[in-house]
């Protein structure tokens, strides 16, 4: 590297200093320290006391439930845009684009609006003397409301693997005697893992650590891991155990980036 | 002529009301080397995907083997292809992609084996078994795909522009290599391509096509010296053809000049176009030629000079092994026998009409 293009990097490296290794030192000072400023352990440990690994059982549990959604929603959606070989799957992409312009926060209290007591749905439904819905406080809701706000995000790298695929490899596959459903399991989804590692990751992680959709759809009685840390910080005032519980679930992140590194070795389904 | 194999019946296929095929007949033997050949657009690429199954005819209907196949699927049909960039699974090693086609049939380990080394034999290719795809060069690669397809033994090969991606030098050799695959392994091949000089090279039978109809169908010599319209005349090789006059039988005007010729039939005082291919044109000295002219451009080709001539008021396109200097008198003469007679289109839309076969 040349001198020159060291110090064009100066305001990169200044800003990783200090929005990310700095505050990241931080977390790890607090995660492993308690209020005298002692080494322990204790903030790392305390993610197994009963509630504390029920938040996060059932974080892990919701996360997954929702990509698995997540994928099967989007993989046949994906194929069918993939195949859509007119200007009419721009289209169909921007309208699943589209909710992610708006906030987040507002997109979630818009389902919480929906789906209350004496929500717009409910609403409805008593209209046409049908039975309420109750999902509003239940895991369901939290579910719907990470489905909803992530599924883009499982669409776009989807979408770009499976664009990727050369109709004349698929055309091969049936030439060489093999029907659809071999073809899509021998050839197609082997060919698309990139796409499903990567969108797995931009589903599950931003899931895993999520706070606001549970507080907006899941009640009070229903804590998430996210929920838990983002009370040790607001309320309780304990950031040494929020930054210690914040290290767990570091940990479970890099786990899930190391396995989709290894599986995704192009970076071909990497797409924002 | 060897048995009959496959026959295309008055197919006709348009896209968004665009007529790519017009009742296109075509018959092809057994064990015969055929080439489709023409320039993009010309039809010849979905007729190949017609026969593969992957289009389906707007009207008409493919008949194979004495049974109708109009409607069965690519994975139904006893062929297989050869595409057009080699068309591997990227994901799997050349072995398992040389077994695709053989694993859904069922054949046994043993038999997947043998066919994987003969295969591999065969395209040059031995020890391969294990590699990537990826990790191999586009001639490799694309002679893998003809090795996945002919392991298959089908009765009909079907190669679409399967050298296109390979260099000059690659593609020669691939041409050899391919006329030694089909003689070893006695099956049809069809092969779809828009340059001329590799289809002059393989095939049997060429089939020329524009604009969705087959303007010529015959031996490479027959296309080459004896083309049937102008289109073909200029599609294969480089040729002057030049507007003239059929005096009689045996005599043409050409440029007001009296040719002696060798076809008959065309009548008395006839407009026709005449070909003549630029190796047939012979210079000599200004008194021994029918026509005169002077040399206008010179260009060296390596194995010929390329000059141009004005005579007569037509530039003259000439091949010769003597180089004759810009600017020099020279003579015109032409052998009655390479004088190719060819009825004048009688409007633009008939350039392109269906010929008969």
């Amino acid at each position: 590297m040349t001198s020159k293009s060291k110090w064009l990097s100066a305001p990169y490296v200044l800003w990783s200093i200090v929005f990310i290794i700095i505050p990241l030192g931080m977390i790890v000072y607090y995660g492993l320290t308690d209020k005298t400023g002692a080494f322990t352990l204790e903030n790392i440990i305390a993610i197994t006391t009963a509630g504390h690994a029920k938040a996060l059982r059932l974080s892990v549990l919701l996360s997954l439930i929702s990509t698995l959604v997540c994928f099967l929603l989007a993989y046949p959606l994906a194929m069918i845009l993939a195949n859509t070989k007119t200007s009419k799957h721009h289209f169909i992409i921007l309208i699943f684009i589209l909710p992610m312009w708006m906030n987040f926060l507002l997109r979630t209290l818009a389902w919480q609006t929906l789906l209350e007591k004496n929500g717009v749905i409910n609403s409805v439904l008593t209209f046409l003397n049908l039975p309420n819905l109750k999902i509003i406080n239940t895991p369901a809701a939290i579910v719907l409301g990470m489905v909803y706000n992530f599924l883009p995000f499982m669409i776009l790298p989807l979408y770009n693997v499976l664009s990727k695929i050369d109709t004349n490899i698929i055309n091969a596959a049936h030439d060489l005697g093999a029907g659809s459903v071999y073809t899509f399991i021998r050839i197609i989804l082997p060919l698309s893992v990139p796409g499903i590692i990567s969108g797995i990751t931009m589903v599950f992680v931003p899931a895993l650590t999520t706070f606001v959709i549970s507080a907006l759809l899941g009640g009070s009685k229903l804590l998430l891991i996210g929920d838990v840390i983002e009370q040790e910080f607001t309320r309780t005032s304990n950031w040494h155990l929020g930054s210690g519980l914040s290290i767990v679930l570091m940990i479970f992140i890099v786990i899930n980036m190391v396995a989709s590194a290894i599986f995704d070795k192009d970076g071909e389904g990497s797409m924002l | 002529m060897s048995k009959e194999l496959i026959h295309l019946n008055n197919i006709s296929k348009s896209f968004d009301g665009q007529m790519v095929l017009d009742e296109l007949n075509l018959t092809i033997h057994e064990n015969e080397f055929v080439t489709l050949l023409g320039p993009s657009g010309c039809g010849k690429t979905t007729t190949l995907r017609i026969l593969g199954g992957f289009t389906t005819p707007d009207t008409g209907t493919v008949i194979f083997d004495g049974k109708d196949i109009t409607n069965v699927p690519p994975n139904k049909r006893p062929l297989n292809t050869v595409f057009q960039k080699y068309a591997l699974f990227t994901h799997m090693t050349i072995a398992e992609n040389i077994a695709f086609g053989l694993k859904i049939k069922k054949k046994s380990r043993q038999y997947i084996d043998d066919k994987i080394r003969y295969a591999l034999k065969l395209v040059n290719l031995d020890g391969y078994e294990n590699r990537m795809p990826d990790s191999l060069s586009g001639g490799q690669q694309q002679r893998i795909a003809i090795a996945r397809a002919i392991v298959n033994e089908p009765k009909l090969l079907l190669l679409d522009e399967p050298l296109g991606a390979l260099d000059l030098k690659l593609r020669q050799e691939m041409q050899y290599e391919l006329i030694r695959m089909k003689n070893e392994l006695g099956i049809t091949f069809v092969y779809v391509t828009h340059d001329q000089e590799e289809a002059l090279t393989m095939s049997d039978t060429i089939v020329v096509m524009n604009q969705g109809y087959i303007q010529q169908i015959g031996s490479p010599e027959s296309i080459y010296n004896e083309p049937e319209n102008a289109f073909v005349a200029d599609f294969i090789g480089d040729s002057n053809i030049i507007p003239a006059i059929m005096i009689e039988d045996k005599l043409v005007s050409i440029l007001g000049t009296r040719f002696a010729c060798v076809d008959t039939g065309f009548g008395h005082n006839k407009p026709v176009d005449v070909v003549i291919r630029p190796e047939d044109v012979e210079l000599t000295s200004p008194t021994d030629g029918i026509l005169q002219g002077v040399v206008t451009h010179l260009i060296f080709k390596g194995v010929h000079y390329e000059m141009e001539v004005m005579a007569g008021g037509f530039e003259w396109l000439v091949h010769s092994t003597v180089m004759h200097p810009i600017g020099q008198e020279v003579g015109i003469k032409v052998d009655p026998f390479n004088i190719q007679i060819m009825n004048k289109p009688e409007s633009e839309d008939e350039e392109a009409v269906a010929i008969d076969i």
